[in-house]
């Protein structure tokens, strides 16, 4: 009888419309009769069906009783239903039945026989849950992923364990890790007895559980071992055995030293994160500046247009090729770069190029031409941020350590950023059109004599570094807000990653801008954020002081003017 | 020294300044004063507070002519003296507000909204008017020379200055953004009540404060005049040209750039002293670097290097800036931005330049 539903199902284009509204009438009293008699018939059957039937139930403490009983059972069968409790997409029909619908809520699935059914035709109810519920089901949930078949859903499983009171599971968690063979997992498992038998009656296993938290523990344990060394107001100990406060000294100063290895090695990562966005936002300066000479204001607005590009075509993706969605960064590359390098080009010829050897000049005009950008994309697109979604290989990240996680996007625009520089150089160092370049950058007139057409070559020049910006920008929508002022925001600092760097040397950046957001990110936990910039800022002009040059500054004296 | 100062113009020139003067100083409050409100030539109040913000870009813009124009030194950091001056003088209008503030507490409002009992040790004296004014001139001084100093002394110049002026007002903008900071944070100071006992919401204040605005800008011209017709003024404009041939001639280029980098800090502090109360308010803002930027572009539309032209050109810019704020807010930045771009393509001499260029094929030019 179901499986006619579906034939009914194919009739359906060829029927008008008025025959589609009573074809689906018809479907809905044929679905509820099937509904009614399914409940009809399970009525009588196993414990396990019973209790899935009564998470449709009116009463709450009904709905209390059967996640429990599900979860103490301990078959996954029950796993999709109370998630689908929990995340809100359950519904029940009139006649009983109960239905996961999807994510989107178009399509939905009766759990007890998983076949699909039709949402139009049904009137649906939400169970209703509480609080009370809510924590029954979210333990209940836990305890069903902990038998879980994937190591991944028992790690998850088990740090939750970690997150909350589980004192109702210890045999449960016991028996998991007899039977744990993954290591990771077994450590949170052993972490969570430690937890539990921290303050059992039981002198051993309190050792015991000190010293899985010496070996495994991270922060979090600090302060319920700390607890152990408390004084009470007359300066006694509240803990009389001095071998357990011993081994939780012991543990403290474990995690203590441990946890301060891998904050460093987070802000080493994330220093280094912020120096790639930094390199890409400075790089395309790097060659306008440092090569030609040009002080390029309007630098910052190539960095949005290239965000701005992304989010185009991200657009067009969307659109019409929605199940190619995750190339859409992909393509952007090579559209960004076009983007930002043809409208650098554009402005090279019309407007930078009269004001070559007026530096001053050139910083003026282009601070005009960053403001009618920004005011342009503020018109077309809206002063709002916009939206640029990464694409699913790149939400997400891995957690390298407790607590530090190292976002997917961030290391792929570290990985780009090697790409970037890696092409840069090439292009610049082992190509006959870098050899122009840098012949021009050395002396024009010279170059120009030996033939090279200077003029060509200052607008592949300023087209490549207005391009590489481009190439930022893509690289900044995946991380942060795109809005029309994206790029004000990174025109001084990446002023002053060029600056530190030195002038004309690709190296110098690299350092500079790498250097710059180490520094920036070991700053921040002991200054702030705020203030941890203000005095990188001034330490960036302590140092032009010292090296009016840079670091990298090129050797020997000259005069200039 | 009378003679000294005689000699700055020519008779024209002076009767010129002065009909200006004049003008500025007694026949517009004439027409506030005795005109019936509904006359053509009555000038309204508001006008008073409007004039009086651009003669402080005026005088900002003198300051900035004299180390760009005429020494070509490109500060992006104007923005930091103005608003030392302008926080100096918000700091005593806070305190001057006394308990009338809205929470009704000795302390300024934002403090008693952060919950802090007492005054920060930077806040004594600004009680009394006669300490605010020292730091008004002494504070931004004092501080770009110290800045100058290492600066000129390491030989940065060029694109390089620019760049670390820019960086120091970022700097300092993001600072005095911090309610820690002790100045207001965001909002910054604002809601002042009377200065030296003067309601600040009466006309007569207002155009107290026009006046005064106006005679400073006048004395300042004229010591700026002083200076660029001087010996002094001479170097610097050859520091401007060819400063290694300076050096080589035997002058020692930093001591001329720091006076004038000193005194140009010094003029834009008392602008922005000048500024808030007549405008109502000093916050960061102030201090972004696009602000300091558009304080250049002023200077350039005017024409670089000729006294005047800095004196147009803030006018000329700012009261564009009103029109359009008003009419097509949308298209005020094109505006400016294009007027970036002209001005560095082919108005070099900015607007002074065109004026002066017509003149001359009339008669023989005035050696200015």
């Amino acid at each position: 009888m179901i499986k006619s539903c579906p034939l009914f199902n194919s009739y359906k284009p060829t029927v008008t419309l008025k025959g589609r509204k009573i074809l689906a009438r018809f479907i809905g009293v044929f679905v509820f009769l099937i509904a009614g008699l399914l409940s009809f018939s399970l009525c009588e059957a196993n414990d396990f069906e019973s209790a899935i039937k009564d998470l449709g139930n009116k009463s709450r403490s009904k709905i209390k009783m059967a996640v429990k009983r599900l979860g103490n059972m301990g078959d996954l069968k029950a796993l999709p239903a109370l998630e689908a409790l929990k995340n809100k997409r359950l519904r029940i029909s009139e006649g009983g039945a109960i239905i996961i619908l999807n994510e989107v809520g178009d399509q939905g699935r009766d759990v007890q026989n998983g076949n699909a059914v039709d949402l139009s035709s049904l009137t649906l109810r939400k169970p209703k849950i509480n609080n009370s519920v809510r924590r029954v089901l979210t333990m209940a949930i836990g305890k069903l992923r902990l038998t879980s078949d994937s190591s991944e859903v028992r790690l998850e499983a088990a740090r939750n364990l970690l997150k909350r009171p589980s004192s109702g599971l210890v045999e449960l968690i016991e028996k998991a890790l007899d039977k744990e063979s993954d290591d990771e997992v077994r450590e949170i498992f052993m972490l969570v007895l430690a937890k539990e038998r921290l303050n059992s009656d039981d002198k051993n296993m309190r050792l015991q559980s000190l010293k899985t938290i010496y070996e495994f523990g991270d922060n979090d344990f600090i302060s319920a071992i700390e607890a152990l060394l408390d004084k009470n107001d007359a300066g006694e100990y509240l803990e009389s055995d001095p071998e357990i406060r011993d081994s939780a000294a012991k543990a403290i100063s474990k995690i203590e030293n441990r946890q301060f290895f891998i904050n460093q090695a987070a802000n080493l990562f994330y220093g280094l994160s912020l120096g790639s966005i930094l390199l890409l936002a400075a790089l395309g300066l790097a060659i306008t500046f440092g090569l030609m000479g040009v002080i390029n204001m309007a630098h910052g607005e190539m960095l949005m247009l290239g965000a701005y590009s992304t989010f185009i075509v991200q657009n067009l993706f969307k659109e019409f090729l929605p199940s190619f969605f995750d190339w859409y960064l992909i393509v952007s590359i090579p559209i960004a770069f076009i983007v930002s390098a043809s409208i650098g080009v554009l402005l090279e010829r019309s407007i930078i190029r009269h004001l070559y050897g007026r530096p001053l000049e050139t910083l003026l005009a282009t601070w005009g031409i960053s403001l009618i950008l920004i005011q342009s994309v503020r018109l077309i697109f809206g002063a709002q941020n916009v939206a640029v979604a990464n694409p699913s290989f790149l939400s997400g990240g891995i957690e390298v350590f407790h607590g530090v996680v190292l976002p997917f996007n961030r290391i792929a625009i570290l990985i780009f950023v090697v790409f970037v520089v890696v092409s840069v150089w090439t292009l610049l160092q082992k190509t006959s059109l870098g050899l122009q370049v840098r012949a021009v950058t050395q002396n024009r007139e010279m170059a120009s004599c030996m033939g090279i057409s200077t003029h060509k070559i200052d607008m592949y020049t300023f087209g490549l570094g207005s391009g590489v910006a481009g190439l930022g920008g893509l690289a900044l929508s995946q991380i942060g807000n795109v809005g029309p002022e994206l790029g004000q925001l990174y025109i001084v600092d990446s002023f002053m990653v060029v600056v530190t760097g030195g002038v004309g040397k690709i190296a110098g950046t690299v350092a500079g801008a790498l250097g710059l957001g180490i520094l920036n990110k070991f700053m921040e936990p002991v200054a702030g954020a705020v203030l941890g910039k203000i005095i990188v800022l001034v330490l960036i002009i302590v140092l032009i002081q010292k090296r009016p040059q840079g670091l990298f500054a090129p050797k020997g004296r000259m005069v200039d003017n | 020294m009378i003679k000294k100062i005689t000699i700055l113009h020519s008779y024209k020139g002076w009767l010129f300044i002065f009909f200006l003067m004049a003008i500025a100083t007694v026949l517009l409050p004439f027409l506030n004063i005795f005109l019936p409100e509904d006359s053509v030539l009555h000038i309204p109040d508001y006008m008073f507070a409007l004039m009086g913000k651009y003669l402080c870009y005026a005088l900002v813009a003198l300051a900035i002519d004299l180390i760009w124009g005429y020494t070509g030194i490109l500060s992006l950091g104007h923005g930091v003296f103005f608003s030392m001056g302008g926080y100096a003088m918000g700091m005593y209008l806070m305190r001057s507000v006394g308990k009338e503030g809205v929470y009704k507490s000795d302390l300024p409002d934002f403090m008693v909204f952060l919950d802090w009992k007492e005054l920060p040790w930077y806040w004594y004296g600004f009680d009394y008017f006669a300490f605010t004014l020292l730091v008004i001139l002494i504070l931004p001084g004092l501080f770009a020379f110290t800045f100058g100093y290492f600066a000129f002394k390491s030989r940065i110049k060029g694109v390089y200055f620019a760049i670390i002026t820019q960086a120091m007002t970022y700097a300092l903008m993001l600072l005095f953004f911090r309610n820690e900071t002790g100045f207001g944070g965001n909002n910054g100071l604002t809601d002042f009540k009377r200065i030296l006992g003067y309601s600040l919401q009466e006309p007569s204040t207002k155009m107290g404060l026009y006046i005064i605005t106006a005679v400073v800008l006048f004395l300042s011209y004229l010591l700026s005049r002083y200076i660029v017709q001087s010996k002094l003024g001479r170097v610097l404009t050859a520091i401007r040209d060819a400063e290694s041939r300076v050096m080589f001639s035997g002058y020692n280029t930093i001591h001329y750039k720091l006076f004038i980098w000193t005194l140009s800090a010094f003029l834009c502090g008392i602008a922005g002293a000048l500024y808030v109360p007549q405008v109502g308010i000093i916050n960061p803002s102030e201090m972004q670097p696009s602000n300091s930027i558009e304080m250049a572009i002023w200077v350039a539309v005017g024409g670089r290097g000729t006294l005047s032209g800095a004196l147009v050109g803030a006018g000329l810019v700012n009261g564009a800036k009103s029109w359009f704020t008003v009419t097509a807010p949308d298209y005020w930045l094109y505006f400016l931005g294009a007027l970036f771009i002209v001005v560095t393509l082919y108005f070099q001499k900015g607007f002074v330049g065109i004026f002066s260029h017509f003149n001359s094929k009339g008669k023989v030019r005035e050696s200015t």
